[in-house]
């Protein structure tokens, strides 16, 4: 094994062991989140999301780690969003829970797995149609919300942390 | 259930939940820590920083089964060719989720095997042939989509907000907005 596949395993067996920890590979929570029944997989979520945040900013900033923005290509984020919210629901699994939730015993997940490599497959069929039509619309590059409203991520992080909070607060007010 | 087992209950709230799981606020607090963690030492050991992703390992995966049966096509495929089908850093990592979730239900006895889930069963019945074709369909549109707006909850939701990417916050309004909008109308939330 090479040492990017050990340094992939060790980090993905973290990951995944978190993951179940945190209970959020489950099909339950999953569709109780898109049901506003069950906010656990937002708390685990935007908890990662917080804490990982400082973390990778402080070193993007001290030039340690560089960033790697996903394209705002505006048609591909909007219709391929639409699609994966539209499968989400109906697998009640994202690609990372449903080999996580294979782990933990849930095998009808193998029939989410067995649909991702096909959609995978199709989409590779169908790139060079997507790439003239949808990819091709309007594509705002690499960029990070910082650049696009001209300040400091660090005027914009305790903002993120300010409004999650609160998001958190309302979640135990309201048991969800 | 007693009072006073209950009041203890409240108290290991905190940290656990009822089933031995952890808070999720606590175990998302941590996989904040392991995606600074991972983000530099792939830097540090693959001289290139790599965040956490899922989705297109499925790409990867789809390509070495397909290059079984047709290896030229998948040499000539465009979008084959440009996310290189091999066995990469995140494909492990994918592999390492399977392997983590395993140990971590193992061991605090949360294994359970399941083939259809108490939510899809009160709408769709416990047919296992239903909520295989569920599963499959929705992994197909899933997909399609995820590799559409090139990331998944993994990619866009946790990487991409970490590092406040625009993308990342409109694909995340969107998996939840239409997810909302689709579990709504395939649960019927009338009937519960």
């Amino acid at each position: 094994m090479s040492t990017d596949q050990l340094l992939g395993l060790i980090t993905g067996v973290l990951f995944g062991f978190l993951l179940q920890k945190g209970r959020v590979l489950r099909f339950e929570k999953q569709v109780g989140a898109m049901l506003l029944k069950d906010m656990t997989i937002f708390k685990f979520m935007l908890s990662a999301i917080l804490v990982g945040m400082v973390g990778v900013n402080l070193l993007t900033d001290a030039g340690i780690i560089s960033s790697g923005h996903k394209p705002m290509n505006l048609g591909a984020v909007l219709l391929g969003g639409a699609l994966f919210g539209t499968g989400w629901a109906v697998m009640g699994f994202c690609p990372g829970t449903s080999i996580g939730a294979l782990g933990e015993g849930r095998w009808h997940a193998l029939f989410a797995i067995a649909g991702m490599v096909a959609g995978a497959a199709l989409y590779a069929e169908l790139y060079p149609f997507f790439k003239s039509t949808v990819l091709a619309w309007k594509d705002f590059g690499k960029i990070g919300l910082p650049e696009a409203l001209g300040v400091s991520p660090w005027v914009i992080i305790p903002f993120f942390w300010a409004g999650t909070m609160s998001l958190f607060f309302w979640f135990e007010k309201k048991g969800l | 259930m007693a009072f006073n087992s209950r009041k203890k209950e409240e108290v290991r709230m905190k940290c656990k939940t009822e089933d031995g799981g952890w808070s999720p606020y606590l175990a998302g607090a941590m996989v904040g820590l392991l995606a600074i963690a991972s983000v530099y030492a792939t830097t540090q050991w693959m001289g290139k920083s790599n965040y956490l992703g899922a989705s297109t390992t499925f790409v990867r995966a789809a390509g070495l089964l397909e290059r079984t049966v047709a290896p030229d096509r998948v040499a000539a495929n465009q979008y084959f060719t440009k996310e290189k089908v091999r066995v990469d850093w995140q494909f492990m990592l994918v592999l390492g989720i399977f392997l983590g979730a395993l140990i971590s239900s193992a061991t605090d006895k949360s294994l359970k095997l399941e083939s259809v889930p108490p939510t899809w069963e009160k709408r769709f019945g416990p047919s296992i042939g239903k909520r295989a074709v569920g599963a499959f369909l929705g992994g197909i549109v899933a997909m399609v989509g995820a590799r559409m707006a090139d990331g998944c909850p993994s990619g866009h939701g946790l990487s991409g907000m970490m590092q406040l990417s625009v993308s990342s916050f409109v694909a995340l309004a969107m998996f939840f907005i239409v997810g909302v909008l689709v579990a709504a109308l395939v649960y019927g939330r009338r009937s519960s």
